[in-house]
């Protein structure tokens, strides 16, 4: 997928006021929030186990290379095929071979984001392999042309009347509201699919290193019927998503759906081990498992290592009161919201989102709900930092800076000034003790009104006062 | 016990009444309290923009300023967090300041919490009538654990009725820089405060972050509400809070 992320302040401007866009995020919050304060309480150690899920995680990144090794070892004796992807490029190629090899002529995918990163949809109709998304909110997308724009609910950004409208076009069917014939619809129409494709491509939730298995955790039943039915599977994955046992899988399985839906468990979780045996009565012929870095093992051993324990839960973005009033498709990639924020400078370069990490006022609700404790404000902090040493802040914002350090290490100039400056305020503020326009801060008066300081400093009342 | 009162820059300037009201409250506390003369900021701009240079030169000249007393205690949450969780954070490289900050971080305390939990006041000055509704500051929140506190307080108070906001802990949108570089969405995000604020019928919205408050209160102004009366938690229990400046 394009990284468009160096629009970011362009797009805020156009998603704050679309309206249609503004009442599905109030739907969004109201599901996802709520949902998963309704049920993380069940776990009552939920500290505990988030402390644990973090350590999962970090055991794996410490010693990634000999995780993934172990998965391979243990996929390749189960009969899996396992490839490595240093690009989404890469991916796409591999990919494509592997549908040359086996005569595929259609696939059918269920929900993957790694395969958004390679823009493999794209890459497939190119090679002439016809590509059916079956996850419904992906085969919206799909219908539509349009890009997910959250990580779990990936059309959340469109009303039952949009889908409707979309439905009705594009099947030459009369138009339906009711959300239960919608859905009939759409599984009438993906069901051929689904027992028709060559191939079938899944993501994976998490990589078993013990079993060489790939983990899905699904709610609609496509990712079944794509990893099971057609002859050829193909599973696409982060590298970081290895996970050493089933038991840690289970600490992290308590997790994650409570923090992404509100869900204690999701309808189906799949653990696809190897290809199908002489003994098997189902299951696909071919298992092919592409574990793509696309620049994650460059994160291994630096400061932003943390980034890597994410497990895709979206808790942060659903809870992140930017995301909530634009949406996801303002952060320009595949990755929306805080991790988004730290994903697409990191992967895309930082030069390519200079808006991202600071788009955020580092209220820190990310970072309570992180199901791994990413400490998100932290690392969003960490690049800021990034771009104050590579100089990429404005000369303005770096001057301001400086600026306020020095007069702030000069107490005695700083009381002169802010003695000043206040006078000033109280003036501008007028009778009413409001500043409608200050000089260089734009932002703030366009908006909203500054109240006008009552003209003395503290430090000069509290000397008269002390001096009385 | 001797505490030492980080007055904070934005109380400094723009609500001195803020700082005079603290040290009314710790006195009646049974505090003595002392406000070092040569304080101006704590250095988190500089360090939430990628700054840690000169955050880390503010942090010498704060240690300088403040080692010596038993607390420190700030009006404000953002401030408080800087102290206590990033000041450490600064100086991870080096053990013996780290030892220091570390020292200092654990007696530094938000206002709240600290006349709560360590000075432990059961009877506040303040005379408040009225209702209010109570933002949440992040930092304060998130960083610091503060929530029950200023609402133990503030029922103390018998004729102070609270009416709580829906989202209450939802961030104001202020975000310090973020408020001026990303306005059309820092505007959006006040104006959802607004609205929270105003659907509680309170006649004053109280928080514990001078920076908050007036992301809030140009907000409410802007939208024709001159009414709504925005207070800092520490006036509204010092009784302060009509009194000049």
């Amino acid at each position: 997928m394009k990284n468009a992320a160096i629009d970011f302040n362009s797009q805020v401007t156009v998603k704050l006021a679309d309206v249609k866009l503004q009442g599905a995020l109030a739907r969004l919050q109201s599901r996802f929030v709520e949902g998963r304060a309704a049920v993380i309480g069940e776990i009552d150690d939920l500290q505990e186990t988030r402390t644990a899920a973090a350590a999962i995680r970090d055991r794996v990144l410490n010693n990634l290379e000999q995780w993934l090794l172990q998965f391979e070892q243990q996929a390749t004796a189960r009969g899996a095929i396992v490839h490595w992807a240093e690009s989404g490029a890469d991916v796409n190629r591999i990919v494509v071979e592997i549908a040359a090899l086996h005569g595929v002529k259609t696939a059918a995918k269920s929900k993957s984001m790694v395969s958004e990163e390679c823009g493999l949809n794209d890459a497939l109709e190119l090679a002439g392999v016809a590509v059916m998304e079956t996850d419904l909110g992906e085969y919206i997308l799909q219908l539509a042309h349009e890009a997910p724009s959250h990580i779990v609910a990936p059309v959340v950004h469109k009303n039952k009347e949009e889908i409707a409208d979309l439905f009705a076009e594009k099947h030459h069917l009369p138009r339906k509201t009711d959300i239960a014939e919608l859905c009939r619809e759409a599984r009438e129409v993906l069901r051929p699919a689904f027992l028709n494709a060559d191939m079938g491509i899944s993501g994976g939730n998490f990589l078993l290193a013990e079993t060489g298995s790939v983990l899905i955790v699904t709610n609609e039943g496509n990712g079944r019927l794509v990893t099971t039915l057609p002859r050829v599977h193909v599973a696409i994955s982060g590298i970081e998503k290895v996970v050493p046992t089933l038991e840690d899988v289970t600490t992290l399985l308590r997790l994650l759906p409570r923090s992404a839906t509100g869900q204690s468990i999701t309808n189906y979780v799949s653990v696809l081990t190897g290809n199908k045996n002489a003994e098997d009565h189902d299951g696909p012929e071919h298992f092919h498992i592409i574990l793509l870095d696309n620049g994650r093992s460059s994160l291994v051993g630096s400061e932003m290592q943390e980034m890597l324990r994410c497990i895709r839960c979206g808790a942060c973005m659903n809870h992140c009161p930017v995301y909530q009033n634009i949406g996801g498709h303002a952060y320009g990639w595949v990755y929306p919201g805080p991790m988004g924020s730290i994903l697409t400078p990191l992967l895309g370069g930082l030069e390519n989102a200079p808006d991202l990490p600071n788009a955020s006022t580092l209220c820190g609700a990310c970072a309570v709900v992180c199901p791994v404790k990413i400490p998100l404000p932290d690392l969003l902090r960490k690049l800021r930092e990034k771009q104050m040493d590579r100089g990429m802040k404005s000369r303005q914002e770096t001057f301001m800076l400086k600026a306020w350090a020095w007069l702030a290490l000069h107490p005695g100039t700083y009381a002169l000034a802010t003695k000043i400056g206040v006078r000033i305020m109280r003036i501008w503020g007028g009778k009413d003790k409001l500043i409608h326009t200050l000089p260089g801060a734009g932002g703030w008066t366009d908006g909203r009104d500054f109240p006008a300081p009552s003209g003395q400093t503290f430090r000069e009342l509290y000397k008269r006062e002390k001096n009385k | 016990m001797r505490v030492g009162l980080f007055v904070t820059c934005l109380v400094d300037s723009m609500r001195p009444r803020i700082g005079f009201a603290a040290i009314k409250l710790l006195e009646a506390a049974g505090c003595e309290v002392v406000v070092p003369e040569q304080q101006t900021c704590c250095g988190q701009p500089g360090y939430n923009s990628g700054d840690r240079k000169s955050a880390g030169a503010m942090a010498l000249k704060f240690l300088d300023e403040f080692e010596t007393f038993d607390y420190v205690v700030l009006p404000s949450g953002s401030c408080g967090g800087m102290i206590r969780v990033h000041y450490p954070d600064l100086f991870r490289h080096n053990p013996a300041l780290l030892a220091r900050f570390t020292a200092i971080g654990n007696r530094t305390y938000e206002l709240t919490d600290f006349l709560l939990n360590i000075a432990k006041l059961d009877k506040v000055p303040g005379n408040f009538h009225g209702t209010l509704t109570y933002h949440d500051s992040c930092s304060g929140l998130n960083e610091l654990d503060v929530f029950k506190q200023p609402r133990a307080l503030l029922a103390m108070m018998p004729d102070v009725t609270l009416h709580e906001m829906v989202e209450s802990t939802t961030c104001c949108g202020f975000g310090g820089t973020f408020s001026v570089k990303y306005g059309e969405l820092s505007t959006r995000m006040a104006d959802n405060k607004c609205k929270h604020i105003t659907a509680t019928f309170a006649d004053t919205i109280v928080g514990g972050d001078l920076g908050c408050l007036l992301n809030i209160e140009g907000r409410l102004r802007r939208n024709g509400d001159h009414t709504t009366r925005v207070l800092h938690v520490a006036e509204v229990l010092s009784g302060l809070d009509s009194e000049e400046p």
